[in-house]
């Protein structure tokens, strides 16, 4: 029964009129940015981490939360309606979801789309609410070295489910951690790799790098390319599914909640790997498997509803844990931090209020993102209709004056513009830049621990291994490196990515 | 002889100049032993981590078995105009403040595009700096110096 006074401490908490008002500009900016091409949740939450001081800690991160699963919601508008994905996550969701609109059946996968995005968040919900007790119990019995030896498995799982050469993202994730060592080491007072600038002493601002790497970057990529041919935009017919729709949805929307959930809580999970997943279950076990590709109902019901399942359980490891699974939470442990809420189990001790109605709202989101979503979508369609030379100064605005309020300083304003030529190289280059995000996070974390573990057993290094349970950790990090590189595994993991 | 994969070939490059630059620079700081680490001791290694890895990335980039692949060329206008109007928003807001900084910002990376049109970027100027003074001043009250210093 704790789960439902827990629920019910939540559920108090979000519906309070300020929190229900900030989980509602989250959903409406996750639904515009998900409608939008070529400005992402990531972009999106480093642009708007600074506006959140102003606000008290639980609105913040509600409201955050509200835009990385709406942006679930709003990237299927697109995709089905012009064939653009709005967000990788929804990649698939536009090979028949687009086709279903072709013949005159806009309305029914919009609707299939939304619908299962609800039932997923719903569920999501549920799940989150199971799992984080038990698995907050489980981390308390963490030492410094699983801890460590848990940052080493999430890095890896990171990497191994990205897309392109898992050793050039192995390259960036350390590139990551070495530069979360920039700044003042907390154990000594020497300031590390600061050349007696005063402001690189606190360390690089984590606002200004993910601007500089995903705004600034991402932009003059986006400059350079040659316009592309803009989709032909379907008509909205109706929306009620026939009696056989209802019968093929249905199975399809359980399968893709079950494998979100499941790929939401792996490290490296998230929305994007989520969809692709239940994309090609949907395809290998459909009785209409000849239909995928011309318009088949699973294949939009099945990828929809496992983006938005694990865009809400890739929070568990980070609230139970304290360990980001991706870099959209990794920006999440920044909004906490900013707010000096440490992510970890002790959250749920120590700031029950906030974790409970962090949850809630996430139902309360899912609410109102079908609400604003299925009657209102004409209204984000008539959006896309913003050109992008009048989209990105805008970005770049927010961006210059939100990184300056983090510490009042022009200095971060040139870090970022730093950043954005790194990331530009970066990209020309064909190094993700996700995995820089985690690694920078977990950086000092991760020495912290490190340090810790060889403290504790007197610089003998078989700590890591002889405990049980950072063994287990490692051991199946190892097995993830080692599955990977398996050629049948690398063949269809690399066949899976041409998908996109 | 001829680099096959010069994206691989770069990232090595990189990621080895980079690791080097970390392991270099590290040991200037205490390394301290294993059960008492030093400032020094975790860069340290790491930054040998990553030198091995660039290694073997630009070993493979070289072999026979690496895919063709061409670095992509630079923009360079595209690149100069979004950073140089970022940088030059640095210097202008102490000094003329928020007002002719973002008009510059705006109008300086607008220029970036080639469907550019004054017009319309004045419009989409105005907008944005009324739009961000009502968000960023008004609504969260943060502050700025927002006319230039002679008007102050």
């Amino acid at each position: 029964m704790d789960l439902f006074a827990n629920l019910a401490l939540g559920f108090d908490t979000a519906f309070t009129l300020q929190n229900l008002f900030y989980c509602l500009i989250g959903c409406v900016l996750g639904t515009l940015i998900g409608v939008l091409p070529g400005l992402g949740p990531i972009a999106t939450i480093a642009m708007l981490l600074p506006a959140t001081y102003a606000l008290p800690p639980i609105a913040a991160l509600i409201m955050l939360a509200g835009i990385y699963y709406g942006s679930q919601y709003g990237g299927s508008t697109t995709a089905i309606l012009l064939n653009i994905p709005g967000e990788t996550s929804s990649v698939v969701t536009a090979i028949d979801g687009y086709q279903m609109a072709r013949n005159g059946r806009a309305g029914v996968a919009l609707f299939t789309a939304g619908m299962g995005s609800f039932f997923a968040g719903c569920v999501a919900t549920l799940v989150l609410a199971a799992f984080a007790a038990p698995l907050s119990q489980l981390a308390f019995k963490f030492g410094p070295a699983e801890y460590f030896s848990l940052m080493v498995l999430g890095l890896i799982g990171a990497v191994v489910l990205a897309s392109g050469s898992l050793i050039k993202a192995i390259g960036m994730i350390v590139l990551g951690l070495l530069m979360g060592l920039i700044g003042t080491d907390v154990n000594s007072g020497v300031s590390r790799y600061a050349f007696d600038i005063p402001e690189l002493s606190d360390g690089i601002g984590f606002v200004a790098v993910a601007m500089g790497v995903f705004g600034f970057a991402e932009i003059m990529s986006n400059l350079e390319k040659k316009d592309e041919d803009e989709g032909f935009l379907n008509k909205m017919t109706t929306m009620i599914p026939t009696k056989q729709d209802v019968k093929r949805m249905i199975p399809s929307i359980l399968r893709g909640t079950a494998i979100g959930s499941i790929l939401g809580i792996l490290p490296g999970g998230g929305a994007a790997l989520a969809s692709f997943g239940a994309y090609s279950v949907e395809k290998k076990t459909s009785k209409y498997s000849s239909e995928f590709g011309h318009g088949a109902i699973e294949g939009v019901a099945g990828p929809e509803s496992a983006n938005n399942a694990a865009a809400q359980t890739s929070f568990i490891p980070l609230l139970t844990l304290g360990i980001p699974p991706n870099a959209v939470m990794a920006l999440m442990v920044g909004a906490m931090t900013i707010h000096n809420i440490q992510p970890g189990p002790q959250v749920m001790t120590s700031n029950p209020a906030l974790f409970w109605g962090l949850i809630a709202s996430m139902w309360i989101g899912n609410v109102m993102l079908i609400l604003l979503n299925l009657p209102l979508i004409g209204i984000w369609v008539k959006l896309l209709k913003i050109p992008y030379r009048f989209m990105y100064p805008a970005i770049l605005v927010f961006c210059c004056i939100g990184v300056y309020t983090v510490n009042n300083t022009v200095f971060d304003v040139y870090v970022t513009a730093a950043f954005g030529l790194i990331g530009y190289l970066f990209l020309k280059l064909g190094c993700e830049p996700p995995p820089l995000l985690l690694g920078f996070v977990l950086g000092p974390m991760m020495e912290e621990n490190f340090r810790r573990a060889l403290l504790l057993s007197r610089g003998n290094f078989s700590t890591f291994v002889t405990r049980p349970l950072s063994l287990g950790l490692l051991i199946a990090a190892a097995l993830l490196v080692v599955i990977v590189a398996l050629p049948a595994v690398k063949k269809t993991r690399e066949e899976a990515f041409v998908e996109e | 002889m001829q680099i096959r994969n010069q994206k691989d070939f770069g990232a090595g490059l990189m990621y080895m100049v980079i690791g080097l630059f970390f392991t270099y620079m590290a040991t200037q700081y205490s390394m301290g032993t294993p059960a008492k680490m030093g400032p020094g001791y975790f860069p340290f290694w790491l930054g040998l981590v990553m030198t091995a890895l660039g290694l073997v990335i630009l070993i493979k980039s070289l072999g026979a078995k690496a895919a063709i692949e061409k670095i992509p060329p630079f923009n360079w206008r595209v690149i100069a105009l979004i950073t140089g109007s970022a940088v030059l928003y640095g210097v202008l807001l102490p000094i003329m403040g928020f007002i002719v900084a973002v008009f510059v910002l705006v109008f300086l990376s607008a220029s970036a595009s080639h469907e550019f049109h004054w017009k319309g970027t004045l419009m989409n100027a105005i907008f944005l700096i009324v739009f961000t003074y009502l968000v960023f001043v008004v609504g969260l009250k943060l502050q700025f110096p927002l006319l230039p210093f002679f008007l102050q």
